[in-house]
């Protein structure tokens, strides 16, 4: 009890028992603990503070939005360490820097630009077609999905697709709702320097969880349509914003359509079909036009295009 | 039935009139990201007046969506920040003051550490050491300045129609 009052032992100990009730699944449990909790407490604490823990706690369950972009940027860091396991970087640092150049410029004209640790972007060093983001920022563009790409406008497009999907916090909204719940239950410990080893296990095991339940949806099932499509008109509001002619993600979406395999294992799997997905654009952007370039973007393209 | 309409237009009137008193002047806001700058206009090619950092406490002066003129609570530095790196949150930093002992609901106050952290990351990967985090580390220090990208968008006659958000 070194360095702690009666009365900090008292809330601590109400907030224990409450960690434990939220572990339990369903609200009615939560509220039967709840009341619980009340009894127990009575003869140690006040009715208004009995009060605002009943409040604190009912609140910490609502949603994935509960996640502080602190904490959305750890659980970023470690998604982006798997998705690194399946595609290796490619170190050239030119390419790299041309890549988070348009990146970091469609980032910028999202509706959130600014993340706890903020936008990053890698070119992965694969030939199968794939874009994949992270929560909090993490971006990664295989050198196949590159290669779908006939103007900086494209590489825009593939990128401000990402950045919306960053944007929507989507990946965390394939974390599982009873994780969250769990995870919550952190918010009764204190902070880093308080963890005691059973809770620093615990907590791993939901961190665990909650990253396979997101590299799942990422990498083996994909996003729902209706995510997909929210982060394309993301990209093509982004890229209005800043000046990349939207039509370009059509451009993109239709060499794809020729390169992707049918049943193939890589965004063939996890995404609508190209075509579906220009349906859904053109009603967004009008009719296909040709993408026209000033030649010199056109020719800055080129030339770090021939880099990867 | 029209008394209900009425009853029901005037709700709305204080719900709205509510709605935007969370975010008026003299709000006091949090820096919920790890670092941003005030700038001396509502573009991030304002040049930068003030650094804040994870937890500093803003006061809101003045809105221009999506960008908010805030000022440092001494008063001493006012400049303008993209709504997305605040909350109204009040983000408490040091460990001891919990939501619990300050009465506040999560809705307005997050602990800063709490949950998924450092320590949280450390022993993931120690479990975990086949999960290699070397490019996350190299690919976070890739930086770019908005000055930097300001100039790349103007070398490659990229235009936003109707002027840049």
């Amino acid at each position: 009890m070194k360095g702690t009052s009666r009365r900090e032992f008292i809330v601590n100990l109400g907030k224990w028992a409450f960690a434990g009730c939220i572990m339990t699944p369903g609200l009615a449990f939560l509220s039967g603990c709840a009341d619980s909790l009340g009894q127990v407490a009575t003869n140690l604490l006040d009715p208004t503070r009995i009060d605002s823990l009943k409040k604190t706690y009912a609140t910490v369950t609502k949603s994935f939005k509960d996640i502080t972009p602190e904490q959305e940027y750890y659980i970023g860091r470690t998604i982006g360490a798997v998705i690194l396991q399946k595609y290796k970087p490619y170190p050239n640092e030119r390419a790299n820097r041309y890549i988070n150049l348009i990146g970091q410029s469609v980032a910028q004209a999202s509706d959130l630009p600014e993340t706890y640790g903020g936008y990053h972007f890698l070119i992965q060093d694969s030939e199968e077609i794939n874009a994949l983001a992270a929560p909090g920022g993490l971006v990664f563009i295989t050198k196949g999905i590159l290669r779908c790409c006939r103007s900086e406008d494209a590489v825009a497009a593939v990128l401000a697709h990402e950045v919306g999907h960053v944007q929507y916090r989507h990946g965390l909204q394939a974390i599982k709702k009873s994780r969250i719940t769990s995870a919550a239950t952190a918010l009764g410990i204190e902070g880093a320097k308080t963890f005691g080893s059973d809770d620093l296990a615990d907590l791993t095991s939901t961190f665990e969880d909650s990253i396979s339940d997101i590299t799942k949806t990422l990498i083996n099932s994909g996003y729902s349509r209706s995510f997909e499509r929210q982060a394309d008109r993301a990209a093509v509001t982004i890229m209005k914003r800043v000046g990349y002619d939207p039509q370009a993600l059509v451009d993109m979406l239709m060499v794809m359509k020729k390169r992707l395999k049918p049943g193939g294992l890589d965004f063939a799997r996890t995404h609508p079909s190209p075509q579906s997905r220009i349906d859904a654009l053109q009603k967004v952007t009008g009719s296909y036009r040709k993408v026209r370039v000033p030649a010199v973007r056109q020719k800055r393209f080129q030339r770090y295009l021939a880099l990867v | 039935m029209k008394d209900r309409i009425l009853q029901m237009g005037l709700a709305m009137v204080i719900l709205i009139a509510m709605v935007s008193a969370v975010a008026a002047a003299g709000t006091v806001l949090s820096v919920q990201v790890r670092e941003s700058a005030l700038r001396s206009s509502p573009s991030f090619l304002g040049s930068v007046v003030g650094k804040v950092t994870y937890g500093n406490q803003v006061i809101l002066r003045e809105e221009k969506n999506p960008w908010k003129k805030v000022s440092f609570l001494s008063g001493k530095i006012t400049g303008w920040i993209h709504e997305s790196a605040l909350t109204t949150k009040k983000i408490v930093l040091v460990a001891g003051k919990t939501a619990v002992e300050t009465g506040a609901s999560s809705d307005e106050l997050a602990i800063a550490g709490k949950g998924f952290n450092a320590e949280v990351e450390e022993e993931f990967k120690k479990k975990n050491k086949e999960v290699d985090f070397t490019w996350v580390d190299k690919m976070e220090k890739i930086t770019v300045s908005p000055k930097e990208i300001s100039r790349f968008l103007k070398k490659g006659q990229v235009v936003a129609k109707g002027g840049s958000k």
